[in-house]
C-alpha cells in the first residue's frame, strides 16, 4: 500500500497530463476496496482482502491497492467518494448495501470505474458482480442429508434478502435429492456479525435436535458451538476448519481473486466495460473447502455433485420444484429466470419456517 | 433440554448483568459513564489475549478486568479531575475502546482457545434440571451472583454505601460534610470498569471463546438501559438481565419451532418485553424518584 499523500500527489500529476480517453491503455492501476467489516473478520470481508492481496502479487508494480474497512452500509457514500477522489482507477465496493451509495458516487466521478459486489444496479462506469453461492449450498444439502441421523438440519440465517433465501432453498433442494423427507429449521438473527447471538442460535437449534448446523452469518461462533457438542457443521465464506477441526464438513469459500485480476487486467488493457455478471463454481468465484469429517461414499457423492454443477449437468434451480405452500413453481425441466432468482422471496417445500416479509 | 435452555439463558444474561451492576454503582455516585461498551470490548480482548499468551483462562480474566479498569481510569481522569462533559467523554470512550481493541486484538483473530473450566461437584452437579445451572458453571457466573449480593449489601447496609448514594444525590452537601467526593467517584468508576472488563472477558472466554472485532455487538448499551429501567436497584438489574436473556433465547426457540411469528418482531421482543416488565415493576413513582441519583451526569469540582 502506498501512503495516501504520495498517491494523492501522483493522482494530481496524472490528472493534469491525462487525456480522458476511454480506451487508452494504462501502465499503472490504483485499485481500491471498500469493506463492510474488518479486513480480518475471518469471513466475508477477509475473503475480499485475500483476493486483493492476490491482485497485488499477480501484477507486481503495475498495480497498487488500498482498502478501507468496517464501513457501515448506511454511511458508506462518504468513504466511497473519498476513495474516488483520492485517485483510485477502480473502486470495488463489497457489500450489498453499498449499491446505491456506489451508484451515487459513480455518477459524480465518470472517469473512475466502480465494481459493486452482490447488487444489481449498474451504470456506464459501474459494474455488478455476484457469485452463485447457492451452488455450494446445494452441495452442503446433499452432504447434510447423507450424514444426518435425525433428518433435520439447523440453518442460522442473517437478514431476509434474496441471496439468503436462495441459499436456504438450495440447501433443502440438495438435501431432498438424497432424502425427500429432510427438513430444515431456520433461525434468523437479523445481523451479519454478532458472535454471541450466533452462538445462542446454534445452541437453540442443537437443543431442538438438529444434528447438522449451517450458517449464513459471518462469525465462526456457530461452527465452534457445534464442535463443542461434537455436531457436524458447515463453515461460511471462509474455511473455518480451525473452529471445528473434527466437525466441519466443508465450507463455501468466496474466492474473488480470479474476477479481480481479470477486471484489473481489462483496465490495464483499456478494454474495461460495464457488465453485470453472476458467476458460479465453474468460474472459480466460489469454491468448496476440503470435504472432511465424512464417510468416503458421502465425500464421493459431494464431489460428484460438484462436478455435475460445474459441467452444467446439474442446475440448482431447475424444475420440478414446489413452493412451500405446495403450489408448483417450476415445471419439470424448467429453469428459473435470473431476474426471478435475484428477487426470490419465498421458500420451497420442506423448510420449517415462515419467511419474514 | 430444559437444563440446556437454562444454561443458555444464564450465559446470555451474565455479561449484561455484570456490566449493568458496575454501571449501577457508577451512576449511584452521580457519574454517567456511557463508555460501558468500550470498556467491555477491552475486557474481551484483554481476556482473550491473556488466555492465549499464558494458556491460563483465569489470568485472562484478570487481564480483562485490568484493561477495563485502565480504560475507566482514563474516563475518571477526564470527567472527575478535568471535569469534562460526562456524556461526550463516555461516548468517546466507547469509540476509543472499540478502535483500540481492534488494534490490540489484530494478532489474536482466528486463534482457538482453552475453554473456561466449570465447577463439578459430584452428586450436586448431576442433579436433574438445576444441577449444572447451580453447581456446574464457570467462575464468572458465580462472581456475577456474588456481586449482586455484595453491591446490594454495600449500597444499602454500609456507611460507605450511604455516603456513595449521598454523593450521587448531592455532591455539594456531601462535600460540605467532609466526604471525599472525588475519591468515592474514582473508586466507583473503577469498579464499573472492572465489572465491564469482567463482562467482556466472559464474552471472549465463556460465551464464544474467540476474539473478533466488535464482538460485544451492543451489549454495553443494553446494560446501560437495564440500569435505568431497573431504577438503580441491583436485584432488579438481575431480574432484568435474566428476563432479557430468557426472552432472547425464547424467541430463537420460537423461530426454530417454526411458529410462524415474523422474525423481526421476535428479534425486537427481548427489548420490548424487558422495558415493559421493568416499567411495570417500577410503577411506584415515589420509590423510583428516591432511587434516581439526583446529580447524575453533572460534574462536581470541589471548591477547596
Amino acid at each position: 500500500m502506498k501512503p495516501l499523500l504520495t498517491t494523492l500527489a501522483a493522482a494530481t500529476a496524472l490528472s493534469m497530463t491525462m487525456v480522458p480517453a476511454a480506451f487508452a491503455q494504462q501502465e499503472h492501476v490504483d485499485a481500491c476496496f471498500v469493506y463492510v467489516g474488518p479486513a480480518n473478520d475471518g469471513g466475508w470481508s477477509q475473503a475480499h482482502d485475500v483476493a486483493r492481496q492476490k491482485v497485488e502479487e499477480h501484477f507486481g508494480d503495475a498495480v497498487s491497492t488500498r482498502f478501507v474497512e468496517s464501513i457501515p452500509e448506511a454511511s458508506s457514500e462518504g468513504a466511497i467518494e473519498r476513495m474516488a477522489r483520492s485517485g483510485c482507477d477502480v473502486v470495488f465496493t463489497t457489500s450489498f448495501g453499498f449499491m446505491d451509495p456506489t451508484l451515487a458516487v459513480a455518477e459524480r466521478f465518470p472517469d473512475v470505474k466502480f465494481e459493486h459486489a452482490t447488487g444489481y444496479k449498474t451504470a456506464p462506469n459501474m459494474s455488478a458482480y455476484n457469485a452463485r453461492f447457492h451452488e455450494g449450498r446445494y452441495i452442503q444439502g446433499v452432504i447434510a442429508a447423507s450424514v444426518s441421523e435425525t433428518g433435520t438440519a439447523g440453518y442460522i440465517a442473517s437478514v431476509p434478502i434474496p441471496e439468503v433465501v436462495l441459499g436456504i432453498n438450495a440447501f433443502i433442494l440438495g438435501a431432498q435429492s438424497v432424502n425427500p423427507d429432510f427438513s430444515l429449521k431456520v433461525v434468523w438473527v437479523n445481523d451479519w456479525h454478532n458472535p454471541g447471538l450466533e452462538a445462542d442460535a446454534a445452541k437453540v437449534l442443537l437443543d431442538q435436535g438438529v444434528d447438522i448446523l449451517t450458517q449464513h452469518t459471518d462469525s465462526t461462533a456457530p461452527v465452534q458451538e457445534a464442535a463443542a457438542r461434537g455436531v457436524k457443521a458447515f463453515g461460511q465464506a471462509f474455511d473455518m476448519i480451525e473452529a471445528g477441526p473434527e466437525t466441519q464438513l466443508t465450507a463455501i469459500m468466496d474466492t474473488w481473486d480470479a474476477y479481480y485480476i481479470d477486471r484489473v487486467q481489462t483496465i490495464l488493457d483499456g478494454t474495461w466495460e460495464e457488465q453485470n455478471v453472476w458467476l458460479g463454481l465453474e468460474d472459480g468465484i466460489l469454491s468448496m473447502a476440503p470435504y472432511t469429517n465424512m464417510p468416503d461414499d458421502v465425500k464421493a457423492l459431494a464431489e460428484e455433485t460438484e462436478a455435475a454443477i460445474r459441467s452444467g449437468d446439474l442446475v440448482v434451480y431447475e424444475g420440478p420444484i414446489t413452493r412451500q405452500d405446495g403450489s408448483v413453481w417450476l415445471e419439470d425441466g424448467q429453469i428459473a429466470e435470473i431476474g426471478e432468482l435475484l428477487g426470490l422471496n419465498f421458500y420451497v417445500e420442506g423448510v420449517d419456517d415462515q419467511l419474514p416479509q | 433440554m430444559l437444563e440446556s435452555i437454562l444454561l443458555t439463558i444464564a450465559t446470555a444474561a451474565t455479561p449484561l448483568l455484570l456490566a449493568a451492576l458496575g454501571e449501577l454503582v457508577v451512576e449511584r455516585s452521580g457519574v454517567l459513564n456511557l463508555g460501558v461498551e468500550g470498556m467491555m470490548i477491552m475486557g474481551a480482548v484483554g481476556g482473550f489475549a491473556g488466555m492465549i499468551l499464558t494458556g491460563n483462562p483465569f489470568i485472562g480474566v484478570l487481564v480483562g478486568v485490568a484493561l477495563g479498569v485502565a480504560l475507566s481510569l482514563l474516563f475518571g481522569f477526564l470527567v472527575l479531575t478535568l471535569a469534562t462533559n460526562q456524556y461526550a467523554t463516555g461516548l468517546a470512550l466507547t469509540i476509543f475502546g472499540l478502535g483500540l481493541s481492534g488494534l490490540l486484538g489484530e494478532s489474536f483473530i482466528g486463534r482457538s482457545s482453552v475453554r473456561m473450566p466449570v465447577l463439578n461437584i459430584p452428586g450436586l452437579s448431576d442433579l436433574p434440571v438445576i444441577g449444572r445451572l447451580l453447581f456446574g458453571q464457570d467462575i464468572i457466573f458465580y462472581l456475577s451472583i456474588l456481586i449482586v449480593i455484595g453491591v446490594t449489601w454495600f449500597l444499602f447496609s454500609t456507611r460507605q454505601g450511604l455516603k456513595l448514594r449521598a454523593i450521587g444525590d448531592n455532591p455539594q452537601s456531601a462535600h460540605a460534610l467532609g466526604i471525599k467526593v472525588l475519591r468515592y467517584r474514582y473508586l466507583a468508576v473503577m469498579f464499573g470498569g472492572a465489572c465491564a472488563g469482567l463482562a467482556g472477558a466472559h464474552l471472549s472466554l465463556v460465551y464464544t471463546p474467540q476474539w473478533t472485532e466488535n464482538m460485544t455487538a451492543g451489549r454495553g448499551w443494553i446494560a446501560l438501559a437495564l440500569v435505568v429501567f431497573a431504577s438503580w436497584r441491583p436485584f432488579r438489574v438481575l431480574a432484568g438481565a435474566y428476563f432479557f436473556g430468557a426472552v432472547s433465547i425464547g424467541q430463537l426457540h420460537a423461530q426454530a419451532l417454526g411458529l410462524g411469528i415474523p422474525s423481526q418482531l421476535l428479534s425486537a421482543l427481548p427489548y420490548l418485553a424487558t422495558i415493559l416488565v421493568l416499567v411495570i415493576i417500577s410503577q411506584n413513582r415515589r420509590l423510583t424518584l428516591i432511587n434516581t441519583p439526583a446529580s447524575l451526569g453533572k460534574s462536581f469540582v470541589p471548591d477547596r
